[in-house]
């Protein structure tokens, strides 16, 4: 490798060319003298298959330095296998520490690899600029056929800062041209309901995951449409709003595969928000249709705003509350939500926690995982708990400050009792203190 | 041959368990204590006028000391490699002592003059001082590595010999016969300086809150152990709305500029614990503030990048936003949340904030609220913080923010109930932003939400007397924890072409994650540890398999939870 790159500084194209010829024509006296060294170091005759496969072991930015060793290596370079997948990453020296895609690499992607793009993504930080140039390489990508496509914010949303006509016409490109989505996600984007029709109108034979949360422009109907045309649709993320009777029905018709994973965020705009309910009816059909699925909740509430949830019977498997959540509720959370595998309270209060872990943990008998902070549970309970849950919990994520010690155990023998009960080493999460 | 030692005083400023000190004073026939004051330091660098305010304590404080001993403190402008060779004609020096410092800026440095001395033919007496244990042994122990977690370095603590005894302090006895040879113009040469004459604004300055020396220092110690054995519970107090304010017993800026010794305040401890509660072994969590100090030294000490995201091995590279002007309002308490406003209204004016006010600010900086990179926030500590040296404060900074030491971060501290739950009266709030004193405490804490008639009862209406929220807080974390399970679930599967690594656990490698494949290639983190690469079915590039509310880390990268 050394041997190639020295004295090579051009951008594109090879360096020494015939390097095999070069090697041949010396004398056979110094070939029969150097005939183990030689083989040692016939790089330039590696034969196409092998520098693939060689080629794929290296990061993006060591492949593009042994492409300039030579023309041979300029074109494995080149070969469309390296080409399939693409992270396309659009930052602004005014608004991210990180550096972007050159531009010189994005134009070359364009011009002589876009109809090799088959696993694409675009990672844009705060600035609005980074946006519109993600949307702009998306109109071009006409020839591709795409089968995973994800447009990801690494900061604010700045997706949403951009006229969202220009928005729509790159993604419309995009779903017209690919015809084979299987992936996509949108998340945070302003993606609308007549957008999502042309999705549907071009993949739904081929769609298997869509991820959508945050999307404010589209409505129930125009998810339902989804829902409804796509029956291979294993995993789908949305917020609430998002959510209806309809679509849980839909999504449970037996023309519709199992699913597998659904993720709903459930988002307060303003304090006092009012939710709508969703029937028990249509969680048991989900049920019944696929037994496995993972129903996964983000709860971004203020703590009054719950009375809709956990009336009933949900099927919730991952349950996480991202702000203050009441007593009331996780008493509520423990009496309706038998498959429940992992809980996050991330904030409670000063009241302890003590009868609604238990409850939980006599009732949800699938619980392998929880993590909380800012609660309070008496470390007698908090023992209690690990017992009756046992060595199920292979996550038990306690901040230090959360358990209260009293008459039975203090703070320095509470995680002795705890990995006695969990079968392992345990000791809570701590927070240094200078 | 007459002797004549220089001791140069950086931290460790104290007379009490000052080995290096102690052990160059042997034989020595003069003495001449220093401390070097870099004439730069005070205009462009990086520290506030209470820091500044602290180190000349110090220094009046061990000038007062010494003088007691017929010594004196000598104040000398300038840059150790331009000062040490000038001294050390001047004096004929052939002795040279200071505490080792383990900071990678430290050890350099000390390099440069150890280089000077041998060419000048003085000898160098460095002793540890400034930490319990040898940093290099711990690494050792930990196979050549710092540990990276906090469980893993305690458990190698427990492993390593007992903490040496703090040496005997220097008193008159010790000195015998050693002098100082001291001239007329002393003070004038030599003398402590003051904040004036470093070029500060005095007026209007408040009686500091912390005053700096060896002699407070000892005093608050003795006040402490005082209150532990009054308590005669040594279990974490519980947090109250008055462990926010400075306490007459803090010790930490005192323990980061060495006027009060490490391993006394641990002795100290044990010796009290023991007689407590009958000579049971005192646990480890005894020392907890002792053993994060050292923890940060430990994991600093051989990273010069340790305060810097960019090329530092062990820091999740994340891709924080670049926004100085929400920077400004959070640095001068301008956010419109009354809770962080407050926080960062004391550390402006006191120099000290309680740690769990810390982790409020500095999430609410970075992974909380605003996404701006924790290495900004840092600086603004460094500059005001008393106790922020370089290691412990890069280093809480990068836990803070979540970028390494493997940190749980499901949980995000929000700037209204923390304070809320903390202070429900708001008496701290009050306190240190008065404009908002005439609010009930049901709105101190989210003013905006009070209605316009309790705004005007309290004389500050909210957008004109006082700021707006600056971002909507469910809102902004809600992106937030999203933006980070995307970096760290990016961390745990390698997206290159159709290849599946797995991680196998190799016990305690420097490690976050992998490389991955990008168009630039913004490394999520390096990798130094060994893994095994599976080729896998072509292109299977789907989004986010297992998404599931993150928990520990454990869950995506198979790594121990210890």
């Amino acid at each position: 490798m050394k041997r190639g790159l020295q004295g090579n500084e051009q951008e594109d194209g090879g360096g020494t060319s015939g390097g095999c010829q070069k090697t041949l024509k010396r004398s056979r006296k110094q070939r029969r003298e150097k005939d183990l060294e030689d083989e040692e170091v016939r790089w330039e005759c590696l034969p196409q298959e092998i520098l693939l496969h060689v080629f794929q072991y290296l990061p993006l930015l060591d492949r593009a330095f042994a492409s300039q060793v030579c023309r041979g290596w300029n074109e494995a370079f080149h070969m469309p296998e390296l080409w399939r997948c693409f992270e396309f990453e659009l930052n602004q020296p005014a608004s991210s520490y990180l550096k972007a895609t050159h531009p010189d690499l994005i134009k070359q992607i364009i011009k002589r690899h876009s109809d090799h793009l088959q696993y694409v993504s675009f990672k844009v930080d705060s600035s609005r600029e980074s946006a519109e140039a993600a949307c702009d390489i998306l109109s071009q990508l006409v020839n591709c056929s795409l089968k995973t496509l994800g447009l990801i914010s690494t900061a604010r949303p700045s997706f949403m800062e951009m006229p969202k006509s220009h928005f729509i016409s790159a993604l419309t490109v995009v779903f017209v041209n690919s015809k084979s989505l299987s992936s996509l996600k949108i998340d945070d984007t302003p993606v609308d309901d007549p957008s999502l029709k042309v999705l549907v109108a071009n993949n739904s034979d081929t769609l298997k995951l869509l991820k959508m949360s945050s999307c404010p422009h589209v409505s129930p109907a125009g998810i339902l449409c989804v829902a409804d045309q796509c029956h291979g649709l294993r995993e789908l993320a949305l917020n609430y709003h998002l959510l209806s009777d309809e679509l849980l029905i839909a999504l449970s018709s037996e023309k519709h595969v199992h699913l597998e994973h659904l993720r709903i965020d459930v988002v307060s705009e303003n304090p006092g928000q009012q939710f709508h309910t969703i029937k028990k009816s249509s969680w048991d059909a989900m049920k019944r249709h696929s037994p496995k699925f993972n129903l996964v909740m983000y709860f971004y509430l203020y703590e009054d705003e719950f009375g809709p949830f956990f009336r009933d019977e949900i099927p919730v498997t991952h349950l996480y509350f991202g702000r203050s959540v009441s007593k009331d509720v996780l008493g509520r959370v423990g009496l309706n939500c038998p498959r429940l595998v992992e809980l996050v309270v991330c904030a409670n209060g000063l009241r302890p926690l003590d009868e609604e872990l238990i409850r939980i943990a006599q009732r949800c008998t699938q619980l392998s995982a929880i993590g909380l902070g800012e609660c309070e549970v008496s470390c007698s309970a908090f023992v209690e708990f690990v017992k009756m849950c046992g060595d199920r919990l292979t996550q038990l994520s306690i901040m230090e400050e959360v358990l209260v010690p009293d008459h039975r155990y203090g703070l320095d023998d509470i995680h002795w009792e705890v990995s006695k009960h969990l079968g392992r080493v345990w000791f809570p999460d701590m927070m240094p203190t200078w | 041959m007459v002797v004549n030692t220089i001791h140069w005083f950086r931290k460790g400023l104290r007379l009490h368990d000052n080995p290096s000190l102690k052990d160059s004073i042997q034989g020595s026939d003069t003495l001449r204590c220093i401390y070097i004051l870099d004439p730069w330091f005070a205009g462009s660098s990086n520290v506030g006028i209470n820091r500044w305010r602290f180190l000349l304590h110090c220094l009046e404080d061990l000038d007062a000391s010494l003088r007691k001993l017929n010594s004196r403190l000598f104040v000398i402008r300038g840059q150790p490699t331009d000062v040490f060779p000038r001294l050390f004609k001047e004096w004929q020096i052939n002795r040279l002592s200071y505490e080792y410092d383990s900071e990678p800026f430290g050890k350099e440095r000390d390099a440069a003059i150890q280089k000077l001395a041998n060419e000048a033919g003085v000898e160098v007496t460095v002793r540890i001082s400034h930490t319990l244990y040898n940093l290099d042994k711990i690494i050792e122990l930990n196979g050549n590595q710092p540990p990276l977690t906090y469980k893993r370095f305690q458990a190698v603590i427990n492993r390593m010999d007992a903490v040496e005894m703090p040496a005997e302090t220097i008193t008159s006895e010790v000195l015998k016969n050693c002098v100082t040879p001291i001239s007329e113009d002393h003070d004038e040469k030599f003398g402590v300086p003051s904040l004036e004459e470093l070029g500060f604004e005095t007026e209007g300055l408040t009686t500091a809150v912390w005053p700096g020396g060896e002699t407070e220092a000892l005093m608050r110690l003795e006040r402490h152990l005082e209150r532990k054995a009054w308590v005669a519970n040594f279990e974490r107090p519980r947090m109250n709305a008055n462990s926010l304010l400075a306490s007459p017993t803090g010790l930490s800026p005192y323990l980061r500029f060495g006027c009060l010794s490490c391993r006394l305040f641990y002795f100290k401890l044990t010796d009290l614990y023991r007689k407590v509660k009958k000579n049971h072994t005192p646990p480890l969590s005894l020392y907890g503030q002792l053993l994060w100090r050292e923890f940060f030294y430990t994991t600093a000490t051989n990273n010069p990048c340790f305060d810097k995201m960019d090329g530092n091995p062990i820091c999740v590279q994340i891709p924080w936003d670049r926004n100085p002007e929400a920077l400004a309002k959070w640095a001068e308490g301008r956010t419109g949340f009354p809770w962080i406003d407050a926080i960062m209204t004391q550390l402006r004016q006191e120099g000290w904030i309680h740690h769990l006010a810390r982790h409020g600010v500095a999430c609410f900086l970075t992974r909380g609220d605003l996404w701006i990179s924790w290495e900004e926030g840092m600086k603004v500590f460094e500059e005001l913080l008393l106790d922020a040296d370089w290691s412990v404060n890069a280093g809480s900074w990068m836990w803070l923010s979540c970028s390494s030491f493997f940190q749980q971060f499901f949980h995000c501290y929000c700037p209204v109930g923390f304070g809320r739950r903390t202070d429900p009266n708001g008496d701290y709030i009050r306190r240190y932003l008065p404009i908002l004193r005439g609010f009930p405490a049901k709105y101190i804490y989210d003013p905006w939400n009070a209605p316009d008639e309790v705004q005007k009862a309290a004389k500050c209406i909210i957008g004109v007397h006082y700021p707006k929220p600056m971002v909507n807080h469910a809102e902004a974390s809600r992106i937030n924890i999203e933006r980070m399970k995307q970096i760290y679930q990016q961390l745990s599967c390698y997206r290159g072409l159709g290849m599946d690594v797995k991680w196998w656990r190799v016990p305690d490698i420097n490690l976050v994650g992998p490389r991955c494949e990008t168009g630039r290639g913004s490394q999520s983190a390096r990798v130094s540890g060994v893994f095994i690469v599976k080729p896998g079915p072509t292109l299977s590039c789907e989004f986010l398999r297992s998404d599931l509310p993150l928990l520990p880390l454990g869950l995506y990268l198979g790594l121990p939870t210890i």
